[in-house]
């Protein structure tokens, strides 16, 4: 708070004592720091523009605000989007549980697990997940029956497929195996990013395998995870829309069938991307919060949060306007202090 | 000729793909004994002090302490190596001090020494947590209990680090090089505790470049070229009257 350009006048004193009279009075000298024109002129044209978007989106009547308003909080939206989420949660938590899984796998000394790993990696990631999904819906077709038992020898319990997957397990599943395959990797890089070292002290101190892994090399693995899993996550909200191809009622699905019925399309599509951006906006903050978590030990000062910041600001402003009003009043008194003798 | 070592080391080899970095090296340590090991690098000296523990697996030869061979079990006329868990188990008995101090960065000084008396000894927390209090207070660091080991010096990690290896009360400390990622202001607060551990008759294998530290503490200086113990003795001897050519070389380059 000390560091600001008052201050530092004090302490300036210029080079060479020959000249020391002028000099002194240089030193008594404000400091203006530089202008940046140019800076301003494109923040303002930045604002107008802005100020142009926002006035086209709030006047022209085809956006249809008071449709909007009337369908955002409806109450088929509303459980649309809670099959939204609970398609994204199954997505992650299967697909990062899984994807550890394969990355340890990938990682393991034997060769047929990390070939296995690979080829589930391979697999998953080069075909479009639209295609999976719609594979998992049929997966009826190709097995009637699924069977629990013995491998090639006899079965103890048997369903049919159709009553064992329905369409949202179906979309869950095919979500979750999708999403899993990008997981691994991202588990796998954050696994690679910490330093061999760190596993090493771990087994000569003879802490125990599992509590290494959970202990010593995830919370450091984290570091670089949470950026991309976030990605993955935020990626994952709004992937979930292509299981409208199953007719599954989540967000774009339920948000279609009552344009389709009502013919207020622009708005409803609307009514989806406000949910849309709602829901990455908490998820950004959640992310935010969870990688500061993470930064303990690694970094020298966690960087502020935004209330921190704030709150550091006005505490900043307030600091100067003390500062400014002791200054005016010690000038004032050395005003009249040499006016009075 | 003496009673039994606390450390025995027998005709061990190891070699890396087609280089062999020990060459059947035998060096037994008595308990409280100091042994430094000097060598050139690429000498196989880090090799040695790894193949302790079970940081390294073995060609040929073992290793016992206090009498139990580590890393294997005999059976019949074969060593079968350990599982996991039994290595894991028989390292508690080992402390080790890496050149890089390898603490955990996400971890507090205090949670470092803490982790492994309770994550591999199943210590109770509290008590573990008392006697790491102790360890960080006998090692010169108790203000610094709650610091992440990244604000610490390299000195005070390195101390820590030692802190963490005494946490489980080891039969015998290994140092890598402990001083040598250290800047040279910093060497002489890690010396001291080690110093200090060494008056305290803890049994120690060192690996150093620190002559004077070995002509001061040191019960015995090996010296280590190619995979080979070329001469031991106490420190007076090995280092001021070296009988083997390729010692001396070695101690006028870096005395």
């Amino acid at each position: 708070m000390t560091v600001d350009g008052k201050p530092a006048t004090r302490g300036f004193s210029p080079i060479g004592t020959a000249d020391a009279e002028p000099g002194s009075e240089v030193a008594s000298l404000r400091v203006v720091p530089a202008r940046h024109p140019w800076r301003w002129v494109a923040s303002g044209v930045t604002v107008v523009l802005l100020a142009m978007a926002l006035h086209a989106l709030v006047t022209n009547p085809a956006w249809e605000w008071h449709v909007v308003s009337q369908y955002l909080f409806y109450e088929t939206i509303l459980r649309a989007v809670g099959v939204t989420l609970q398609l994204t949660a199954l997505g992650i938590l299967i697909g990062f549980a899984l994807g550890t899984v394969l990355a340890l796998m990938r990682l393991s000394p034997s060769p047929l697990l990390q070939a296995f790993a690979w080829g589930y990696v391979w697999l998953f990631r080069s075909v479009p997940l639209i295609l999976q999904l719609l594979f998992w819906f049929n997966l009826a077709l190709l097995y009637d029956r699924i069977s629990l038992g013995i491998p090639f020898g006899p079965s103890f319990w048997e369903f049919r497929t159709q009553d064992l997957v329905g369409p949202l397990t179906a979309a869950a599943l095919g979500l979750a195996l999708h999403q899993a395959a990008y997981c691994a990797e991202i588990v796998r890089a954050g696994f690679l990013s910490v330093d061999q070292g760190q596993l090493e002290a771990a087994a000569a101190l003879g802490i125990p395998r599992r509590r290494q892994i959970r202990r010593i090399l995830l919370p450091q693995a984290m570091r670089t995870i949470i950026p991309t899993a976030g990605n993955e996550i935020i990626g994952l909200v709004k992937g979930t829309s292509v299981v409208y191809i199953m007719a599954i009622p989540e967000l774009f699905y339920q948000v279609q069938v009552i344009y389709a019925r009502n013919g207020r399309v622009i708005a409803l599509l609307l009514v989806a991307a406000i949910w849309y951006l709602l829901l990455t906006t908490v998820l950004s903050i959640a992310q935010f919060y969870v990688e500061r978590y993470y930064a303990r030990g690694a970094v020298r000062m966690l960087p502020p949060t935004p209330w921190q910041r704030v709150r550091a600001a006005a505490a900043q402003l307030d600091a100067e306007r003390r500062r400014r009003r002791s200054d005016r009043q010690r000038l004032d008194a050395e005003l009249t202090g040499k006016e009075a003798p | 000729m003496t009673t039994t070592a606390m450390v025995e080391i027998k005709g061990i080899h190891k070699s890396f793909g087609p280089v062999d970095v020990l060459r059947g090296v035998d060096l037994r340590v008595r308990a409280g004994e100091v042994v430094v090991i000097l060598g050139p690098s690429g000498s196989g000296k880090s090799t040695l002090l790894r193949s302790i523990n079970h940081l390294e697996r073995l060609n040929r030869g073992y290793v016992r302490i206090d009498g139990e061979l580590i890393g294997y079990r005999r059976s019949g006329g074969r060593l079968r190596e350990l599982k996991e868990r039994e290595v894991l188990r028989q390292r508690t008995h080992i402390g080790f001090v890496f050149q890089n101090f390898n603490l955990f960065p996400h971890l507090t000084a205090l949670e470092n020494v803490v982790e492994a008396p309770v994550a591999a000894q199943r210590k109770p927390r509290r008590e573990a947590t008392e006697k790491a209090l102790l360890l960080l207070e006998r090692v010169g660091l108790s203000d610094k209990a709650n610091a992440y080991p990244r604000r610490l010096s390299g000195g005070q990690q390195q101390r820590v680090a030692i802190a963490r290896a005494l946490a489980l009360e080891p039969k015998v400390v290994l140092f890598d090089e402990p001083t040598s990622a250290l800047d040279p202001e910093l060497v002489g607060e890690v010396l001291d505790v080690m110093r200090d551990l060494a008056l305290r008759g803890t049994t120690m294998i060192v690996v150093t470049h620190e002559i004077g530290f070995a002509r001061e503490v040191a019960d015995t200086v090996v010296f280590v070229d190619d995979g080979l113990i070329v001469e031991q003795g106490p420190p007076a001897q090995v280092l001021d009257h070296p009988r083997h050519e390729r010692t001396k070389a070695f101690l006028a380059k870096v005395l």
